[in-house]
């Protein structure tokens, strides 16, 4: 049945749009995915590897990194990438209070990220501890565990504010 | 007689009914009757939906230990006194031989609220702890000593004795809790012979960020969006449960409209996931173009959650007394368009998958759970029906539209991850039905209904149960006498679902877990809580 899921893609075709403008960089509007990859490459001179890691999430935010890998914001054809191990990542995306339990694992993935490396905290409760605050067990926002460059607030964010604050903090 | 009824008559206890669209009972029992409950609801076929403590001292004198059955026509709430003589940890007669899914929560019940179960004679318990690891000693206990909540603890990290596989050529694979993948943190420890599992143990309560302890001094309003935080994906069940609780407390009913407008945003969600896990079932059998379009429709879907409800995955849509907006004419007629053009693409794409001999062959007779284990497992919700076993609330007790709405459930063999995939699109279908009728037949008036006050009535309970899209969502709220929360208790089903996963993954080989895993989809944070 390869004729089936041919019709089917050429059907869809490619739902891709264009990148969000990430500020302060790239300066005004809406920036041409080529340029954000050009741009990318001049500042790490190859592709950018994400790790993604879940302090303590609701999972609300997971949900919304997973939405940003369909295809309507092609992160591959910009050139950013998840990837399964901190050892090849250039960038942490870190979600949630920190969790007590999960804070000798954010610590150790984040030292296992090659220097140098950026941290982007994703989601209100990354940025502020959120509805769970600090407590016995949590240990509130990624800045209290971990050095963090770029803060994306929401709950979640939505996919392209996520990708903005991936580019603002490659910017950086 | 009713089944719930001939269950309180067997053990001779008098119980008291909730206000609200659902048969609730809570009946205080004494410890012979908590003992003969277990095999009394075993006996109609009945399921133990929750264990948890609770600290009444301040107020009664004593600690309570309750459980919730769940039976064909009600849910049971039956609470046992644990003495203030009792001590340090007070005692009461362990579950778990009779309901193994009660090992855990057990296990979290001593963590949490210092309460320990206490097994028959000759029986086996697990004593280990389960949600505490080191943020605090072993003798603290959140929920039960006087503490405001914040002092934080330092406690020495303790190793967790993982049971040990021994043999010829045995080793063990350790995994997590940050995993390989944008998901929830979790460790898995596999014992293997080259590369077939002998064993899965695992270890959860990573993202356990107490939430439990964070209810405690709330007011109704402000706890709904604590619920809607247990679990991100199942937002919209654990806001409806929690107002279920919440509005029986203040004594008020949700209008009509807004009733209809929950089991949208309910069924929507319940859309929203399937689509996401087809996709992703899709990925982890090495076929990508499921992937892509699965989540192409998934976006779609939600970029329509936030044009009309004004949240992606409807998060806080569900207000106590009633819903938090009401979308307007023209909107639902596009949310009435989009149903058919969904089916349609659903169906274009289970014909592919179907026809697919890679992918059934990696979804067939991986990870089966027959129904026989299924039972003797507790397994719960969307999982259990895959196995030929299980209910669906939605069906049997269903609170207002669900009874009028004639929710078949779809009939699926096998409990392996192509049942579960073949439940999964019957169920989007089904939902598409469901959807159809509510947007045609949505009734008119108000959609939200102001409490009359934020605080419910001193020292009363109340409790809220709905089908998710995982399973059954429990939550049950107790005010303390200024009318705030004291003790709100959210149960998810993957209490039920992870100990089953142990079992599924025996005898596959370890790169197929990723998928199996995936076919059940089970919260971390919503256990972990």
């Amino acid at each position: 049945m390869p004729w089936r899921t041919l019709r089917q893609i050429i059907r869809v075709g490619i739902a891709t749009e264009p990148a969000p403008p990430a500020a302060p960089w790239p300066a005004d509007a809406a920036a041409p995915a080529h340029e954000i990859a050009a741009q990318l490459r001049a500042v790490l001179g190859r592709a950018v590897a994400i790790r993604a890691v879940d302090a303590g999430s609701c999972n609300g935010c997971e949900l919304e990194m997973h939405a940003l890998t369909n295809p309507y914001y092609n992160i591959e054809g910009l050139g950013i990438r998840f990837v399964a191990s901190p050892r090849h990542a250039d960038l942490l995306l870190v979600t949630g209070p920190v969790a007590a339990n999960m804070a000798a694992a954010l610590r150790r993935t984040y030292e296992a990220v090659p220097a140098p490396k950026r941290v982007v905290a994703v989601g209100g409760c990354a940025c502020d501890g959120g509805v769970f605050g600090e407590s016995y067990t949590s240990l509130g926002r990624i800045a209290n565990v971990i050095p963090v460059d770029v803060e994306v607030p929401g709950c979640p964010p939505e996919p392209s504010a996520i990708l903005r604050g991936i580019l603002q903090a490659l910017s950086r | 007689m009713t089944e719930i009824a001939a269950f309180l008559a067997d053990l001779d206890v008098r119980a008291v009914a909730q206000r609200g669209p659902l048969t609730i009972l809570r009946a205080q029992v004494t410890r012979a009757q908590w003992r003969a409950a277990a095999p009394a609801a075993r006996a109609r076929g009945g399921r133990l939906v929750a264990l948890w403590g609770t600290d009444r001292r301040a107020a009664l004198g004593h600690d309570v230990v309750a459980a919730a059955y769940g039976l064909a026509d009600g849910l049971a709430w039956l609470e046992l006194p644990l003495g203030a003589d009792a001590g340090e940890n007070p005692r009461y007669p362990s579950l778990a031989a009779v309901y193994p899914c009660a090992g855990r929560m057990q296990r979290a019940a001593f963590d949490l609220s210092g309460l320990a179960a206490e097994p028959g004679a000759g029986e086996p318990i697990d004593a280990r702890p389960w949600l505490r690891h080191a943020a605090w000693p072993a003798g603290f206990h959140p929920l039960r000593d006087a503490s405001d909540g914040a002092a934080r603890c330092a406690a020495p990290a303790e190793d967790y004795a993982f049971v040990a596989v021994a043999g010829d050529g045995v080793h063990e694979i350790a995994v997590g809790p940050v995993h390989a993948g944008i998901i929830e943190p979790g460790h898995f420890r596999f014992s293997v012979v080259g590369e077939k599992v002998l064993r899965l143990e695992e270890r959860l309560g990573y993202v356990h960020k107490g939430i439990e302890r964070r209810f405690a001094g709330m007011t109704l309003a402000d706890g709904a969006r604590l619920a809607a935080r247990v679990s991100g994906d199942s937002t919209v069940a654990y806001g409806w449960a929690y107002c279920m609780a919440a509005e029986a407390l203040a004594g008020v009913d949700p209008p009509p409209r807004a009733a209809a407008l929950r089991a949208f945003a309910l069924e929507r969600e319940r859309v929203a996931n399937h689509l996401g896990d087809l996709g992703a079932l899709g990925n982890d059998a090495g076929f990508a173009f499921g992937l892509a379009q699965f989540s192409r429709l998934r976006e779609d879907w939600l970029r329509r959650n936030a044009e009309c409800c004004g949240h992606r995955l409807l998060m806080d849509w569900i207000v106590p007394g009633g819903v938090s907006a009401d979308p307007g004419a023209a909107q639902l007629d596009r949310l009435l368009a989009d149903l058919a053009v969904l089916e349609r693409q659903v169906r274009e794409i289970e014909a592919i998958y179907d026809a697919h001999a890679g992918l059934q062959d990696r979804f067939v007779g991986a990870g089966a759970v027959p129904a026989e284990l299924a039972r003797r497992l507790d397994l719960t919700g969307m999982a259990a029906r895959a196995s030929g076993v299980g209910t669906d609330l939605r069906q049997t007790l269903g609170p207002p539209p669900y009874p009028d709405l004639g929710v078949r459930v779809a009939a699926v063999q096998g409990g392996d991850v192509a049942a579960r995939v073949a439940l999964r699109f019957a169920e989007v279908y089904e939902s598409l039905r469901l959807l159809q009728r509510l947007l045609q037949e949505l009734p008119a008036g108000p959609v939200r209904l102001h409490l009359a006050a934020d605080r419910g009535p001193p020292g009363a309970c109340a409790a809220g149960w709905i089908e998710g899209w995982r399973g059954e969502v429990l939550v049950a709220l107790e005010t303390g006498d200024d009318g705030r929360i004291r003790r709100a208790h959210c149960h998810d089903p993957s209490w039920q679902n992870w100990p089953a996963l142990e079992h599924a993954v025996i005898g596959n080989i370890v790169p197929d877990f990723p998928l199996i895993n995936k076919s059940f989809n089970l919260s971390y944070s919503g256990q972990d809580l």
